[in-house]
């Protein structure tokens, strides 16, 4: 497929001026960049609290807040990371904005259901803001009867989670229906990015599994409000029957979260090598493959729990087919490298860095699927560091990877790229140092200045997308000479995507040709 | 395995976990050079040399026979890790006939211990060495967790619910128990003990009583033992900085405000009451939040405990 870009007509959908034209906007687009422009807020106010965290960890003696700020803290560091960041940044923030373009559509199958979902979400988030009179202490697991006893506003955070989720069910409705309906004339199944298989897995994850954390908080509600004792063991309801309906949700959603990420770094991997990627198929459906079997594997946080040896034997077993589809995937990303011609700009550093720390947070899977270790290694740090290397080494690499990709083309400007490797070096160094800490015996110390050196790499990062925000030059419409259809739109594309919707004749990846 | 793990293998069921452990971490060592290796030398390798060079890479799309080897492989190797988890694992959990039962029940934030013959604890359980122990598990309030490292071994303790686990305790030694599900502002103090004794030892022990300190060991030096073993800190602090309760030093004998506006001298009667009825007189300021030791500190120790708080002046 020839790189033949549109050269636009002056409509960037950025023409539009006043809060109006944002506040009721149909705009894909546009909902897009609010979501990542309130994500990213998110993400950094959970970042607070985790250097808050790691400050107060410096010393086993509690120096600057009491034990029970500190318990604050962390809550609010997981449940802000969790709910308000990670769940919604990729699928609804550049899921919004790519995937109709990906996709060679227009705009979302129900522009307005779009819209809805983000200002559902806004409401979810100012709820939980208004949670803040009493903060909660739960963590971000809301075990009760803690959740169910404690004097904090547990209620409300619950019922702002619930707003977060409906929104969540409402863009991955949208999604699927989208990515059915609205696919360009031909583009079939097999002629789709793998971002957009990734989203597609994602949405079906999001539409099957949210309605259950959305009913397991209003039941957490009602044992609040009303006194019903769903989970209360003095009036016949079980602790544990809130952390399977925690789960059957909070598993799967893990997926949410890293298989968009996958997707992203599915696109930037072959763009970056110049080569096609390698084992589309395998990498296509093994996302399937993970949002399938994630469905199956939620026992797996509870093998201390008190379930029967034989259920704990048969959520360990399905456990580690997890493992195959994503090894799969790791596999076919390092073949694809294999041969290339390789170069190293921001997006690909990210991606690679995704790999890299993924592969480690891969490993160390494993040890928790298995039972006797899990055992051991339950509710300890360990956890803590196999989670923060999938989640943050894995799925924030590749947000930040595909803000540095497509930057250029949702904002019309380049990035200074010698000061984003500045920044992706300091978070590579910081990162490691900071998490690869905990798989061991937890030195804090080393570990808290890991986490001011990440901090100083993420601040950077950011300052760097303000600066090319202002005064970046402006962009091509395809700076990386890539495939796919967002490339053939203008730099801010215009509000219509296309002038004409293209018509597909071959897959993305046709890379190192004389084409391209 | 001592620099992998912080803690000792203090039974043989540890020593197996450790096994598995071991093993993951090799074939995980093994993945991890692999994949690492080759996406690095890769990386390197076919890094673009020459600007205008791009447009003459290989067109590889795939390869099915690898596609293959790279189901297989893993399949293959996460099922044996699968079995060797879950062996070890449900040899673990199946108690041993003849085991000696220990109840403990958690609440906030202590650890209630009830020997079968009906001796009682706080954060503190004695065994003998070399025979199975059965621990019975409850919780009064809120989840709590009961993890003994050393012996790789963790339940969960769940109100409304009885849990259990077993360890065969090998070695004579001092083992800590930590709380490993959040239950609240004093979940990073919810700490217990377990001390494996040798036979003769503990055989002598419960003779006693299950008494520690002998026999003309001064009430106050035994108060404050029991204060700190009981978890009594976690809540209050002897002074300095105040946690949920009240401080201890200046106690006794001073004019205490209660909720309900009346105001007490705090004497020996009133410190007594505190600890078998805290609810009775709450003071003002403080949450009524601390559970009764009526069933668990044995009269001779209440008294113990007001002595030393005596000496706190």
């Amino acid at each position: 497929m020839p790189v033949e870009t549109e050269s636009g007509n002056g409509r960037g959908y950025l023409t539009e001026r006043g809060w109006r034209s944002w506040a009721f906007t149909l705009d894909h687009k546009r909902i897009g960049a609010m979501y990542l422009w309130s994500t990213i807020v998110f993400f950094l106010i959970g970042g607070v609290f985790a250097l808050l965290l790691r400050l107060e960890l410096l010393s086993p003696q509690a120096k600057y807040f009491s034990n029970h700020t500190y318990n604050v803290f962390f809550t609010l560091h997981g449940s802000m990371m969790i709910f308000l960041f990670i769940i919604p940044a990729i699928p609804s923030g550049l899921g919004n904005f790519f995937v109709p373009l990906h996709i060679g559509a227009r705009d979302v199958a129900f522009p307005r259901l779009n819209l809805a979902s983000y200002w559902v979400f806004a409401a979810g988030f100012l709820v939980i803001i208004g949670s803040l009179v009493a903060p909660m202490d739960t963590g971000w697991t809301f075990y009760t009867p803690y959740s169910a006893k404690s004097a904090a506003a547990v209620t409300t955070l619950s019922l702002g989670i619930f707003l977060i989720g409906m929104s969540s069910i409402l863009t991955g409705l949208n999604f699927l229906v989208t990515i059915h309906k609205m696919r360009a004339p031909g583009m079939t199944w097999h002629r789709l990015p793998l971002f957009i298989w990734g989203m597609y897995a994602t949405s079906i994850i999001q539409v099957v599994a949210t309605p259950v954390v959305g009913v397991t908080f209003l039941l957490l509600a009602a044992e609040r409000l009303l006194g019903v004792g769903f989970f209360d063991p003095s009036k016949g309801g079980d602790p544990v029957l809130f952390q399977h309906f925690f789960w059957f949700y909070s598993h799967p959603v893990v997926y949410v979260m890293i298989l968009p990420a996958m997707g992203i770094v599915s696109e930037v991997i072959p763009v970056f090598s110049r080569k096609p990627i390698f084992g589309y198929d395998a990498i296509a459906y093994s996302s399937l493959a993970i949002a399938f079997i994630g469905f199956l594997v939620w026992g797996h946080h509870m093998f201390t729990s008190g379930m029967s040896p034989l259920a704990n034997a048969i959520f360990s077993f399905l456990t580690f087919f997890v493992a195959v589809p994503t090894a799969v995937k790791v596999f076919n990303w390092i073949a694809t490298l294999y041969k290339g011609s390789i170069t190293f700009e921001s997006p690909m550093l990210y991606a690679l860095t995704f790999i890299f720390l993924f592969i480690v947070g891969g490993l160390t899977g494993p040890f928790l699927g298995a039972l006797a270790t899990n055992v051991q290694l339950h509710d300890t740090y360990f956890v803590v560091a196999h989670f923060h290397y999938t989640m943050m080494g894995g799925t924030v690499m590749g947000f930040f990877a595909g803000l540095h990709y497509w930057f250029p083309k949702m904002t019309g400007k380049m990035l200074n790229e010698k000061v984003a490797r500045a920044a992706w070096a300091l978070v590579f160094v910081g990162f490691n140092v900071t998490f690869f800490t905990m798989f061991i015996h937890v030195e804090n110390v080393i570990s808290t200045i890991g986490s001011a050196v990440l901090a100083a790499g993420i601040l950077l990062m950011c300052w760097n997308f303000l600066q090319g925000l202002r005064k970046g030059a402006p962009a091509p419409a395809n700076p990386w000479r890539a495939l796919t259809l967002e490339w053939k739109a203008a730099s801010p594309p215009d509000t219509e995507n296309f002038h004409e919707i293209p018509v597909v004749t071959e897959w993305p990846y046709g890379y190192g040709t004389p084409k391209a | 395995m001592d620099n992998v793990h912080a803690f000792g293998a203090a039974s043989g069921q540890a020593a197996r976990v450790d096994g598995v452990f071991l093993l993951i971490l090799v074939i995980g060592v093994f993945f991890f050079f692999l994949t690492q290796g080759m996406l690095i030398y890769f990386a390197v390798k076919y890094r673009r040399r020459l600007p205008d060079r791009d447009n003459e890479t290989p067109t590889i799309t795939g390869n099915p026979l690898f596609e293959f080897l790279w189901i297989l492989i893993p399949s293959l190797v996460v099922v044996a890790i699968f079995y060797y988890g879950w062996r070890v694992y449900t040899d673990q959990r199946i108690p041993v006939a003849g085991a000696t039962e220990v109840h403990v029940n958690a609440r906030q934030w202590m650890y209630e211990i009830k020997y079968p013959d009906g001796r009682t604890a706080i954060n503190e359980i004695r065994v003998p060495a070399g025979k199975p122990v059965k621990f019975i598990l409850s919780a009064t309030d809120v989840l709590h967790g009961f993890y003994l490292p050393d012996f790789r071994v963790k339940m969960d303790m769940i109100p409304g619910r009885v849990t259990t686990l077993w360890v065969q305790p090998d070695r004579p030694g001092s083992y800590q128990i930590y709380c490993t599900v959040y239950c609240g502002t004093g979940h990073s103090n919810m700490l217990a003990r377990l001390v494996v004794m040798p036979q003769r030892e503990y055989a002598e022990w419960v003779e006693h009583g299950g008494r520690e300190g002998g026999e003309h060991e001064p009430l106050a030096v035994r108060g404050e033992r029991i204060v700190k073993n009981a978890g009594c800190l976690n809540c209050h602090a002897v002074e300095g900085k105040e946690k949920i309760g009240p401080n201890f030093r200046g106690l006794y004998g001073s004019k205490v405000p209660l909720e309900d506006g009346k105001s007490v001298t705090a004497d020996e009667e009133f410190l007594r009451e505190s600890i078998v009825d805290p609810g009775a007189k709450v003071v003002k300021g403080y949450p009524n939040v601390m559970p009764t030791f009526k069933a668990t500190l044995p009269r001779e120790d209440t008294d113990a405990v007001v002595e030393y708080l005596k000496t706190l002046k």
